[in-house]
């Protein structure tokens, strides 16, 4: 009936330990192995060995198995002393950034070479040893799937149900009643001090319809147009064909608190600049003809100069790389590409509306904006006015 | 028994503790249940294990990153041991991510392998998802833990964005300022949603605390809770397991799990951690410090967010520029791929078990996997939403892959349009096609045997390919792996082990016979016929 246990044999057959397996199983029956109790409790637990077979033979070790042996070991120490390695680097060479090539640098390689090196090493060992020297075993467990028995079904059905009974809300409507208003009220509450605290109305203050060039941040005065450091432009600075990142001249005009306001000034060729004043030109006829056209209208030129918003109408990136040759700006967050010649309209990906012109003057010698942009930058959302109306959204 | 003078004795003390501490809980039973209970053999069950161990990774990585992590939106200048920055205006968000980066030891690769065990889990989420779609083990009663797992890959990606979004350098920026963007293109209460999240105007001084508390308490909250579940319900239900012998739908065939389970899993997970540690140390990812702090004029070319939120990236790129105009209000066309379309996704992939039974008729409880050929509509199902989210995904990055490989940018876009709409069926097609003639060449196996290599002629001139049949009965299809090669069938002896020289004796020569007697060669014409393509 039952094997000799461990004894070299290869495989065991299936079967309980001396008393013979179930209710009979003396589990102190001294001729019982350790490994009889181990497959009574798993008999017990609903399952069955179907194949148990040690990875070696008891008795002398075999060339293999001191070879596995060896292989586990030696991982083992190479783990540690990887790990070891790790501590000692981690301790003693040299962490902060230094310029040049210096030990410093190979601090973070350094780092997860030993430690995931250990790691790793540590990993096969164990790996190994599961794979090598583990009896191979093949064990078959019943599911015990399906529902729970009709009976149990119906009983825990009607305890469940019998609580209603019990609480009497269906004899009782007026408590029923009386309840909704608890329940909604105190879900509201729950709701409302997340909600409430948050909550923000576009309509205060009109964040989504004035940048930073509104003349209300500057006491009313035109902005200036200043680089990132603050200092204004002369239309002398830029030179024909080139470009300018510019900022609102107010105070922190070009940190990310005026995020919506950064803007591409750009000096055009003598042509090109032609082909913008032809442009804006036919769509003021348009309009005024009553034919359909992009609104609005901005004639924010001066000279050849023009700005207009970096920020992208799609998504809200920078639309900042500018291609000299086709004078189009890129944006590389989704590849829209507007067409600065013809008012920064799209003329290629995602994007659906143009890019805002900043209306430009020069006072003093200084580059200014007249007024703030005349439609909403960035994104278009829902309830998106076509033009903004200035004394509407500085009011 | 019982001796006046207890004497201490060191080998008694694990029984007597286990006695005492089951005389208290009565925990004997349901420990050895819990030891023995049965792991099913495969090795595409340890893609969830994967993905469950880079999630202790980052717990661990993410637990020390917060020590040191300011989430805080006050401006500083930096002045620390980054040279080329120092004197630089930035959020202290940005302050404390380089002073974790270069001026805490450690730091950098903690936050190198955070990143890298983010991009791991992700990744494992996705192909655990996918062996149990092919495999079918989504079916009843498994239903809930797809589902929940369908939660976990969307939890995993916010997390991740959150996370991503922290550091405030520049690309971390350009992504929340695209996240306006998506939160603005929502009908009606896009603004509303927007100005409350980030408390004003993007970006404001709001949004990075509250990032914060989301991504180091909350999402990760949920995901532990979540992940509890889905582990307890497979503990609950067992394990799933291919067709084979002995296997049947109301028993689990494998190891158990002390020792053999425990000793290869904490292997496994000791390689995880360690691939992890060699990511982090030796590959360098998001490094932050080349970025720069984030300005809203600032972007960069090739600018990309982590790999599992590209496939969104390359939706939005792919949309055309359809705004839908309604009377004085808009609907952008940024809504639909970047709302809609996830959206849907979800929804599809959460109601998936119940097209599932519509498709298969069937509504039974399943223990068995299938083999994605056996389910031919459902693998190129499967094929078909893997190539939709791949053409996404490399639409995600098309201005690299048009500058690496000098293509027009508006070429790949248009490229990216097109293949959206006819790689899918095309990918269904051809798995369908495929699955039905691995189908076929199982049958053939089954019924005619193994193809030998040997070519025989035959006395009338003709030559035919001899077959092994792998039975002399008649062989049901099961949906069990078939054996294709002699070897398979043990017709060639294992090979002679050692590296360098032999560690064993060698095998004892084959049979003298060949597998393939002139008994099995084929007794009629119809036999040796050649298989039918």
């Amino acid at each position: 009936m039952s094997t000799e246990h461990l004894g070299g044999r290869s495989a065991v057959d299936v079967g309980g330990g001396h008393g013979s397996g179930g209710e009979g199983f003396d589990v102190d029956d001294p001729r019982n192995t350790r490994f009889d109790l181990v497959r009574e409790g798993i008999r017990r637990d609903g399952m069955e060995i179907v194949h148990y077979a040690p990875a070696f033979p008891l008795g002398k070790k075999s060339r293999v198995e001191k070879r596995v042996e060896r292989t586990v070991a030696l991982l083992f120490v190479l783990a540690g002393l990887l790990a070891i390695g790790f501590v000692v680097a981690y301790i003693w060479w040299p962490f902060r950034y230094q310029y040049g090539p210096v030990a410093s640098k190979l601090y973070t390689p350094i780092l997860g070479a030993t430690l995931g090196g250990s790691m790793v090493v540590m990993g096969l060992g164990v790996i190994v040893w599961a794979k090598k020297l583990l009896p191979s075993e093949e064990v078959v467990q019943d599911r015990h799937d399906g529902p729970s028995p009709y009976d149990e079904q119906k009983l825990t059905g009607a305890t469940i149900m019998n609580v209603v009974d019990e609480t009497g809300v269906k004899r009782r409507p007026l408590i029923k009643a009386a309840l909704l208003l608890p329940a909604a009220g105190l879900g509201a509450a729950a709701v409302a001090p997340l909600v409430g605290g948050l909550l923000k109305n576009p309509s205060d203050g009109h964040p989504l319809l004035t940048t930073g060039w509104n003349p209300a941040n500057n006491d009313g005065k035109a902005v200036a147009l200043t680089r990132d450091d603050g200092t204004p432009i002369r239309p002398e600075d830029v030179n024909p064909r080139g470009q300018m990142t510019v900022f609102p001249g107010i105070p922190g005009g070009s940190t990310t608190k005026w995020a919506d306001s950064p803007v591409l000034l750009i000096h055009l060729a003598p042509e090109d600049a032609a082909a913008l004043r032809a442009s804006i030109a036919e769509s003021e006829q348009r309009l005024a003809a009553g034919q359909s056209v992009a609104k609005p209208v901005v004639n924010g030129m001066w000279q050849d100069f023009v700005a207009y918003s970096k920020i992208c109408t799609h998504a809200g990136c920078p639309a900042s790389l500018f291609e000299q040759q086709t004078n189009r700006l890129l944006c590389p967050c989704h590849q829209s590409q507007f067409l600065i010649i013809d008012q920064a309209k799209p003329i290629f990906g995602p994007a659906n509306r143009k890019l805002p012109m900043l209306p430009l003057d020069v006072q003093n010698g200084f580059f200014v904006a007249r007024s703030d942009f005349l439609e909403p930058i960035g994104p278009t959302y829902w309830e998106r006015p076509v033009e903004i109306d200035q004394q509407e959204a500085t009011s | 028994m019982s001796p006046r003078k207890r004497r201490f004795e060191l080998a008694k003390v694990p029984a007597s503790v286990g006695v005492g501490l089951d005389e208290r809980l009565q925990g004997a039973t349901l420990l050895r249940r819990a030891l023995n209970k049965v792991f099913p053999n495969h090795w595409s069950f340890l893609l969830g294990e994967i993905a469950l161990y880079s999630f202790i990774v980052l717990l661990l990585t993410g637990t020390f990153l917060a020590l040191f992590f300011d989430p805080s939106m006050t401006d500083v200048e930096y002045n620390g041991s980054y040279a080329p920055l120092r004197g630089t205006a930035m959020s202290q968000a940005f302050n404390s991510s380089l002073h974790l980066s270069f001026d805490v030891r450690g730091g950098l690769v903690m936050r190198q392998m955070h990143h890298w065990a983010a991009l791991l889990f992700m990744a494992a989420i996705l192909v655990h998802m996918f062996r149990i779609f092919f495999t079918g083990a989504f079916r009843k009663p498994r239903e809930l833990n797809w589902v929940i797992g369908v939660l976990l890959f969307w939890l995993g990606f916010f997390e991740g964005f959150c996370g991503y979004g922290l550091p405030d350098d520049a690309l971390s920026g350009t992504g929340l300022r695209i996240a306006t963007g998506i939160i603005l293109s929502i009908p009606v209460i896009g603004t509303w949603t927007y100005l409350s999240l980030f408390g004003g105007e993007f970006p404001g001084t709001e949004i990075i605390p509250r990032l914060y508390i989301v991504h180091v308490l909350l999402v990760p909250a949920l995901l532990l809770a979540l992940i509890t579940v889905h582990l307890a319900l497979m503990v609950k239900q067992k394990h799933t397991q291919f067709a084979g012998p002995g296997r049947t739908e109301h028993n689990v065939v494998g190891v158990r799990m002390v020792p053999a389970f425990a000793l290869k899993t904490g292997g496994f997970f000791l390689l995880i951690f360690g691939v992890i540690g060699l990511l982090g140390g030796l590959i360098q990812i998001n490094p932050i410090w080349l970025f720069g702090p984030y300005k809203g004029e600032v972007v960069s070319a090739a600018s990309q967010p982590d790999w599992y939120v590209m496939f969104l990236d390359g939706s939005t790129r792919l949309m055309p520029d359809w705004d839908l105009h309604l009377g004085p209000y808009t609907v952008p066309g940024m809504f639909w791929p970047t709302v809609v379309l996830p959206g849907v996704l979800t929804m599809l992939a959460i109601f998936y078990p119940q097209i599932d039974r519509r498709i298969y008729r069937d509504r039974e409880a399943h223990h068995l996997l299938q083999r994605p050929r056996d389910t031919a509509a459902r693998t190129a199902l499967g094929m078909m939403a893997i190539a939709f989210f791949m053409v996404l995904t490399i639409s995600g990055g098309n201005d690299v892959v048009a500058q690496k490989l000098n293509i027009s940018l508006n070429a790949m876009t248009w490229g990216g349009r097109v293949a959206l709409l006819i790689a899918p069926p095309i990918a269904f097609y051809v798995t369908y096609r495929i699955c039905l003639g691995l189908q076929q060449h199982d049958r053939e196996v089954l019924s005619h045997g193994v193809e030998t290599g040997i070519i025989k002629r035959l006395p009338d001139g003709r030559f035919i390919e001899v077959h092994q049949p792998l039975s002399g009965n008649h062989l049901e299809y099961t949906g069990a792996p078939v054996p294709k090669k002699m070897n398979k069938i043990g017709a060639l002896g294992p090979a002679v082990r050692g590296f360098f020289r032999p560690i064993e004796k060698s095998a004892p020569p084959p049979p003298a016979a060949t597998p393939v007697s002139p008994a099995d060669a084929p007794r009629s014409l119809e036999e040796a016929k050649p298989p039918k393509r």
